[in-house]
């Protein structure tokens, strides 16, 4: 892709006789340990500070919206996990909710049940990656071990759910596929007991460790105008201060019976809205995850998990959008249907995207070593940004 | 905070903008749209954006359809309001065989990135966008390829975009 | 060591017809051969052994077990592995600084090693000169990591280069200043002097003397981190912003050369503070009679305490995350200089005061130390106790079939 459209300001040598100097243009490529994904940055520095960060995506463009179009409405869930391979799971919710709302499809209780218990056990994984490669990033490899030896544990559950342990094609037009195995509530409910005070050593261990906050604090402070103007959703515009979640604000499947609170960047370190509160609020949103599966686990009701659909699945034309509370934020399905057995248009705006275009505008003038926070603290995963 | 009804809404910007704005269609309140021209799609979006009352501060999809059939393609813009929790939804017909619609990069910073998606992949032309140029696709990839009619090219710089059937005897 | 080749010409077992500077000569090489092979290479091959045991007990994995037992063997494994790779020289690399840049790291740290005091008479030159030139000569790794990031002709190692270079020269100041007030106690620079004027009594070592040179320890030893480019200091190989900052471009055993200077380094470090503040190699025992053992525990002694810290080292790896160039730069100049200063000077004011030192306020520090370590030692067990983890609990498989323990 070359450096095409990154055209890049050399500064000239002084006519006074100064020093002169010229920016370093340096490709933080997309190969590289810590950006999570292929992504590409263009970063054009004095030194160690960088004048500018200009993204460069489409490495990991898999074209998965055309594919929709191809293989039809209920071949395409399997495709859906590779939109968020971390947090497949709100993923595989999303479609099968526009399925379903263009069809006027309703899931009987249990399947929601199961829906959203495997949603937040998905939510949980993805924030253990999520806060463990950051601290990884930050310098600290410990604390990513111990957060990969709990997300082991919510694996190795998920697998007996539903067979696999990354991309799970759990859900189905109508419900889920499978439904809760015998004895597995009882082994969900222990862990979800032992997790919970985890949470609380994850945080001596790092979190308010002196060296860890003083590298977040005050750094790509995002305000909370900005975040609405560029999008941002999920953990990042709530640790902008802005109190809203689509499960609460926006309330979709079982949400609606449960009661769990939204944590809000409170600015505790430095100003609100920087590194360190998109960190804190994925922290407590773990907390809140476990609440929400107490309650689920315990209140699972009896029943069918899936309402019969017709194999050839076709939905009246119309169009409809879907929002989903995904582990990266509200997750926006447009789903377009023409009255056939395949979609008409699928368009995935998913929270990474607009993540990623923030990157350019708060990364003026801070440090390379920033800029890793910055990609960290924004939690960007490339499958969603590509698609 | 008080949402608005998508009737409600189309009746205030209809009563503002007259002819621009076509009929409200949709059933539901993800899906209630109104047609607008494209000349006025940026005036639109302001006063969306702006009037206290409808304050659509998010631009929260801008995505685009390619209708061969009707020889246009629809750039659907889903605005999200946080203050006031409510949604709409426009809609822009471009000509299919030359797609011009003014930018909303100005209004909202989110435009900026998804126009070039729609610039990249459907091939519609944003005028006055800060920065128009592909985000997906390679800078001197042929076509674009979400387009109904789109042809795979059989080679890119050399490689081939096919591959051999592994089902024939070698 | 002069010693003992004049002893061994004089009993004949050297052919005396050689010029003295001859058995001298032959003397070092032999010397210097043996620590070389026979103690600095394994030391850093197996403090890289104990560095990933260490890591995978703290991160709650195992780490290597395979290669011999406990995974013993494991560096010897790598190492030998190291030798046998392809050695890439990139193509736009400044070739001969490209290739000399790991010989003069190894230089810079094997080098240290002639002056390093290994216990009682055991040290190949006891330079009277000793500890400013283990600190000149620990300085050459500049050199060779500016090389190395320079001729690899690739952004990210200059960084890495530039930053090593600047982290590394800022932190000799607090170093040497901290050296300083050691040096004026003891009233000479050469090692063995340093630790003879120590005793063998925790009271009685440098380190607890008065309350500067306290405090001059941790300073030291933060800066000597800051010297090895390890955790918190180690911006100039940060994985995850550099790839590998300055050895990017180096495999095989080049790469390897690097990264045994930087966990030898950890020894040399561990010598230094050992003889400087914790009283070297001095045991109760004088044993006139049987020179042998009193050497032998004077040795054990002196590896066993430089070792400790060797030990203290990996574990701030492996706990804390890296601090930025500029917040390392701040410390260094804003904080660690001026409290080293302070501790020049109120060292240089004791000693007028004190002529003799203060045997109540070397056992009031004393006693300080041991408080630190008691309180740090109940922290340790209250979160244990408090984490109320069961052994059942700590070992959850949530797919056993065996009974749930709550």
């Amino acid at each position: 892709m070359g450096l095409a459209g990154f055209e890049v300001e050399v500064q000239r040598p002084q006519a006074d006789g100064g020093l002169s100097t010229e920016d370093m243009t340096l490709s933080m490529g997309p190969q590289h340990p810590s950006t999570h994904g292929v992504l590409r940055f263009v970063v054009r520095a004095d030194g160690e500070v960088m004048k500018e960060a200009i993204p460069d995506i489409g490495y990991l463009h898999r074209s998965i919206e055309k594919i929709a179009e191809k293989v039809g409405w209920h071949g395409f869930m399997p495709y859906t996990d590779r939109v968020d391979y971390v947090a497949a799971m709100p993923c595989n919710q999303g479609w099968a909710m526009a399925a379903e709302r263009l069809a006027a499809i309703e899931v009987p209780k249990r399947g929601e049940y199961c829906r959203v218990i495997a949603t937040e056990f998905n939510r949980i994984q993805s924030h253990l990656l999520s806060v463990g490669s950051m601290a990884m990033d930050i310098g600290a490899y410990t604390p990513f071990t111990h957060a990969l030896r709990e997300r082991e544990y919510i694996n190795d559950l998920i697998e007996e759910l539903c067979g696999a342990r990354l991309t799970f094609n759990y859900m189905r037009i109508g419900g889920v596929a499978w439904d809760v195995p015998p004895a597995w509530r009882e082994k969900a409910l222990a862990y979800v007991q032992r997790f919970e005070p985890l949470i609380d050593e994850f945080n001596d261990l790092i979190s308010y460790n002196r060296i860890y906050t003083e590298r977040l604090a005050n750094v790509a402070v995002v305000t909370a105008e900005d975040a609405i103007d560029y999008n941002l959703v999920g953990p990042n515009l709530r640790g902008s201060g802005v109190r809203y979640d689509v499960r609460r604000d926006e309330p979709y499947s079982v949400y609606p019976e449960l009661d769990f609170e939204i944590p809000v960047g409170r600015g505790e370190m430095g100003r609100v809205g920087d590194c360190f509160d998109r960190y804190i609020v994925r922290i407590r949103e773990m907390k809140e995850c476990c609440k929400i599966l107490r309650q689920c686990l315990q209140q699972l009701p009896p029943g069918p998990v899936i309402t019969k659909v017709a194999r050839n699945f076709k939905p009246p034309p119309g169009d409809c959008y879907v929002r989903v509370e995904s582990a990266r934020g509200d997750m926006g399905w447009y789903v377009v249907s023409d009255g056939t057995a395949f979609p008409y248009r699928c368009k995935i705006r998913t929270g990474s995207f607009a993540a990623i275009s923030i990157v350019q505008k708060v990364s003026r003038n801070l440090m390379i070593a920033d800029l890793i926070a910055v990609i960290a603290s924004l939690d960007l995963v490339a499958p969603e940004i590509d698609r | 905070m008080a949402p608005l009804a998508a009737v409600d809404l189309h009746v205030r910007v209809k009563a503002r903008f007259g002819e621009s704005i076509g009929e409200l269609t949709g059933t539901r309140r993800d899906n209630a749209s109104a047609t607008v021209a494209p000349a006025a799609i940026v005036e639109v979006c302001r006063f969306l954006k702006t009037e206290p009352g409808l304050e659509f501060d998010c631009l929260s999809n801008l995505s685009g359809v390619d209708y061969p059939k009707r020889s246009v393609i629809e750039v659907v813009y889903h605005l999200y309001s946080y203050r006031q929790r409510h949604l709409f939804t426009l809609k822009v017909d471009a000509p299919r065989d030359a797609p011009v619609v003014p930018s909303v990069a100005s209004i909202w910073s989110h435009a900026e990135w998804q126009e070039r998606e729609v610039f990249d992949l459907l091939g519609v032309t944003f005028e006055r966008h800060p920065d128009l140029r592909r985000i997906l696709m390679p800078e001197d990839w042929p076509g674009h390829p979400l387009r109904k009619d789109f042809v795979e090219p059989e080679e890119y710089h050399g490689i081939s975009t096919s591959r051999e059937s592994l089902l024939k005897a070698t | 060591m002069q010693e003992l080749v004049d002893g061994l010409i004089r009993s004949g077992l050297a052919p005396a017809a050689l010029p003295a500077w001859v058995h001298y000569l032959v003397a070092m090489l032999v010397f210097g051969g043996i620590v070389v092979f026979v103690f600095i290479l394994p030391i850093a091959g197996i403090t890289t052994w104990v560095e990933r045991r260490v890591a995978g007990r703290i991160q709650s994995r195992i780490g290597p077990n395979r290669t011999g037992p406990a995974g013993f063997l494991q560096w010897l494994a790598d190492g030998i592995k190291s030798l046998l790779k392809e050695d890439i020289v990139p193509v736009a690399a400044d070739a001969p600084l490209f290739k000399l840049a790991p010989y003069v790291v190894m230089t810079g740290f094997v080098g240290a090693f002639v002056a390093i005091p290994f216990g009682g008479p055991l040290i190949i030159a006891d330079l009277n000169v000793g500890i400013l030139y283990v600190t000149a000569v620990t300085a050459l790794v500049v050199v060779g990591i500016l090389m190395a990031g320079w001729s690899s002709n690739n952004k990210w190692s200059l960084l890495g280069g530039i930053r090593s270079a600047a982290q590394i020269v800022s932190y000799e100041i607090p170093a040497g200043l901290s050296i300083f007030p050691i040096v004026m106690l003891s009233g000479a620079l050469s090692m063995q002097s340093i630790i003879q004027a120590q005793g063998w009594e925790p009271w009685r070592w440098n380190l607890f003397h008065n309350p500067f040179v306290f405090v001059a320890f941790f300073i030291f030893f933060v800066a000597a981190l800051a010297e090895g480019n390890r955790t918190p200091f180690d911006l100039p190989e940060a994985e995850s912003e550099l790839v590998m900052g300055f050895a990017t471009e180096y495999s095989g055993m080049r790469n390897l050369l690097f990264f045994m200077a930087e966990w030898g380094n950890l020894y040399v470090i561990g010598a230094i503070v050992t003889t400087l503040f914790l009283g070297g190699w001095q045991i109760p025992w004088a044993l006139p009679d049987h020179p042998v053992v009193r050497t032998v525990l004077q040795f054990a002694c002196f590896f066993l305490k430089s070792y400790f810290w060797v030990f203290v080292a990996i574990w701030l790896r492996w706990t804390l995350p890296r601090i930025r160039v500029d917040q390392m730069m701040i410390m260094c100049w804003k904080y660690l200089v001026p409290i080293a200063f302070v501790n020049l000077l109120g060292t240089a004011v004791w000693m007028v005061a004190f002529p003799a030192g203060l045997p109540a306020a070397q056992m009031a520090l004393f006693l300080l130390g041991v408080a630190l370590l008691g309180v740090f030692a109940w922290r340790v067990t209250y979160h244990l106790r408090r984490a109320g983890l069961t052994r059942a609990e700590l070992s959850f498989n949530p797919l056993s079939t065996a009974r749930i323990p709550w």
